[in-house]
């Protein structure tokens, strides 16, 4: 199967690159060997808030060019899990590396890799579509983004100039979408990217996703539904009780998803 | 395989008890020394002797938010959370010194001056970095996470420790440019002796209060910890 | 990253801020409103003396100036709060000094705005003749504004986040303000009076020498603060 030929080249590089990896790891010799060749390198990831822990150890890499999907149930700690990479939040324990740069130590080249699609639109209410675009190329370093070209491309070409107060959930969410083209990062991370979507918006999604895989880029996506993500993803693992576990056929079919709708590969839980 | 907190230190040096006894016997010393060998004063009386806990607690008081800015200035610099819990303790211990100073200043202000606050400079930077310093155990107690608690506490103790001399002055310029008295008098060397004596022997107790907060402060904080490895316990199996 | 990216990301945050502001209108309404609500509560309390009145016109309108521009403070972060706004921000890459220089820039023109305001509506009520040195009082007034505006910027980006926010800015703000408050009063009142005692030179030193201290410890300190 594709994942056992993926392990070995992932031994494979491991071993060609030890030398150049020694130097940018040498935080603590126990921990495995770094690859910038992961796209995210999750190793003991563990957070709490208060006395819960949420998270205790998640184990997770995904390799670049790799789609994985993120199953649980509802305050499981998926979306806290996908903030510590986008270095929204902070670890209590653990480490986390985005194409080798450590969340912790290296946010500002985390942050340039990442795209997070957040459950929250992020827009402000009183611009208009495009200067909300306008804002976030300028700030993103790409001032002179082809903003019409992205905002034609999720179809809200005909209220370019309206408030983004007077767009429905679903406008927020392509007007989103828009953003996250805007910004080419190179680790997409989708917090439930359909809700609010219809079926052209999730068309408009997936084709994002695809196009950004064929690209070389990586996605961690929160879902609750996989149907919506058919085709669209290599691998799924789950949240539960704190680490991230293979799916079983049943988790799968909770979620709605036919057997055949992904691929599920041996020691989707990461560590080898 | 699982990395050790990087804040997971081991139990904390108990504060010896020795110090602590040490501190009282020579409190108690200090203040009866002080006492009885000073004679009443020629325009306070025996009121005078207030200054033998007035100025240690002031003294004590503003050392206190010294060791805040440097423990603060550490934690950031280190990210050492022993740092963070040293600057908490002493602000806590500094706060009670600071109040205590203020409440001695009135009841010393009420015979003396007939009022019970005065708007001396002294008493008025003492009010100030009070206030600041119940902000400051007021963000303590409203950030849930450590860290960030941690971070920003640091960030308000040290711009509040760097406000003092400014406060200082700016209240010193507005009193003298309105002409207000201020209190006057040197301080005759029979007095000095007892104050300096009593001044050690505040610097000792808080020393020992500060120690003992501490210490209290990182069993807290060992519980945190070892809540959290036996939530992550099973993990190494 | 370059320091022309950070000049954009300057110019856009001040850009937005202020024109979310602006097309909202409510906000800088109600906060000029409240400013001058304060100056009259204060006209009725020292007054109907006019000769009370002038006395107390500087402090009046410092304090207006103040408790108003508490409420501009938390409001800039507010908005960014609103739809999880602050954490596309913060997602950004580049500086996060950027940040607070933008939010910085744009509430000192929001309370300067402000500020014109209050002061002519308290020119008015408290019957103040302009003397002839009005440009060192509007010196003054930009090197007092800035003071809080540092301050206050600062301190909201943490109440803002935490519990009880309303309660806890005032309460970390006002102490910390004391100098800059005695210092822009007495020089302000000093001018008034026609600076017989020829001490306005001399606070003006002292918010010169706060504003320095408080610009650099803030923005230094800002990392720390924004940070999650």
């Amino acid at each position: 199967m594709v994942s056992g030929k993926a392990v070995h080249f992932i031994g494979v590089l491991r071993l060609e690159n030890k030398g150049a990896i020694a130097l940018i790891s040498g935080v603590s010799t126990s921990a495995p060997l770094l690859s910038p060749d992961l796209a995210l390198d999750a190793r003991g990831v563990a957070r709490r808030f208060g006395a819960r822990w949420v998270l205790r150890g998640v184990q997770l890499q995904v390799r670049a060019g790799e789609m994985v999907g993120l199953l649980g149930h509802n305050g499981c700690g998926k979306s806290t899990f996908m903030r510590i990479v986008a270095t929204l939040l902070k670890a209590s324990a653990g480490d986390c590396f985005v194409y080798g740069s450590d969340v912790k130590t290296a946010g500002d080249d985390v942050r340039h890799h990442v795209g997070f699609f957040s459950h929250v639109p992020g827009l402000y209410d009183d611009l208009s579509a495009r200067e909300n675009l306008a804002f976030a190329a300028t700030m993103l370093g790409f001032p002179s983004a082809d903003i019409d070209a992205a905002l034609e491309r999720v179809g809200l070409t005909h209220v370019t100039h309206e408030r983004v107060r007077g767009f429905s959930a679903g406008m927020q969410r392509r007007l989103s979408l828009a953003r996250l083209i805007l910004q080419r990062s190179r680790l997409l991370l989708l917090d439930e990217p359909y809700n609010n979507l219809d079926v052209a918006g999730i068309a408009l999604m997936n084709a994002f996703i695809r196009e950004l895989n064929a690209a070389g880029g990586a996605a961690l996506v929160v879902l609750h539904d996989l149907v919506p993500a058919a085709g669209v993803l290599d691998r799924t693992v789950i949240i539960r009780d704190g680490r991230v576990h293979a799916p079983t056929p049943d988790d799968l079919a909770h979620d709605g998803a036919s057997p055949q709708a992904i691929t599920l590969p041996a020691g989707a839980a990461g560590i080898s | 395989m699982f990395p050790a907190h990087p804040n997971q230190f081991g139990p904390p040096k108990p504060a010896p008890a020795w110090l602590g006894w040490l501190a009282f016997l020579f409190f108690v010393f200090a203040q009866v020394f002080s006492v009885v060998t000073s004679p009443a004063d020629a325009m306070m009386g025996h009121l005078q002797k207030n200054m033998y806990v007035h100025v240690p607690a002031a003294w004590v008081a503003f050392g206190a938010f010294g060791v805040v800015l440097v423990a603060s200035l550490y934690f950031l610099w280190r990210d050492d959370e022993r740092a963070d819990l040293l600057a908490a303790s002493s602000a806590e211990v500094g706060s009670l010194f600071c109040g205590l100073t203020l409440v001695l200043g009135m009841l010393w202000g009420r015979p003396t001056w007939g009022v019970w606050w005065s708007w001396d400079a002294r008493l008025t930077t003492t009010l100030v970095l009070f206030l600041i310093f119940v902000g400051y155990l007021a963000l303590r107690s409203f950030v849930e996470d450590p860290h960030r608690r941690g971070q920003w506490s640091a960030a308000v103790g040290i711009l509040g420790a760097i406000n003092v001399p400014i406060v200082w002055m700016s209240v010193q310029w507005w009193r003298t440019l309105h002409q207000i008295q201020s209190n006057p008098r040197g301080l005759s060397p029979v007095y000095l002796r007892g104050l300096l004596l009593n001044v050690a022997a505040f610097t000792l107790l808080t020393i020992w209060f500060i120690w003992r907060r501490y210490e209290a402060a990182r069993y807290e904080r060992a519980a945190e910890h070892a809540a959290q490895a036996a939530a992550l316990g099973g993990y190494n199996a | 990253m370059a320091f022309s990216d950070d000049v954009r990301r300057i110019r856009a945050i001040v850009w937005k801020d202020l024109t979310t502001e602006r097309r909202s209108k409510a906000g800088f309404n109600s906060v000029a409103s409240l400013g001058v609500t304060i100056l009259v509560l204060f006209g009725l309390a020292l007054g109907p003396d006019g000769k009370a009145l002038h006395d107390a016109a500087a402090g009046a309108l410092w304090l207006a100036i103040l408790f108003a521009g508490v409420l501009a403070f938390n409001r800039s972060y507010q908005v960014e709060l609103d739809g999880g706004a602050l954490e596309a921000l913060l997602l950004y890459p580049g500086a996060r000094w950027a940040i607070f220089a933008g939010k910085l820039i744009a509430n000192l023109i929001f309370v300067t705005l402000m500020l014109v305001i209050v002061v002519a509506v308290g020119i008015v009520l408290f019957s103040v003749d302009v003397p002839a040195t009005w440009p060192r009082i509007v010196l003054i007034m930009m090197l007092g504004v800035v003071g809080i505006v540092s301050l206050g910027t600062f301190y909201a980006a943490m109440s803002s986040r935490s519990r009880a926010r309303e309660v806890l800015l005032p309460l970390l703000l006002y102490p910390m303000l004391i100098p800059v408050l005695l210092a822009a009063m007495s020089a302000t009142k000093a001018l008034l009076f026609g600076d017989v005692m020829n001490e306005a030179g001399a606070w003006m030193q002292m918010l010169v020498i706060f504003d320095v201290i408080f610009l650099v410890a803030t923005f230094l300190a800002f990392e720390y603060v924004i940070e999650v």
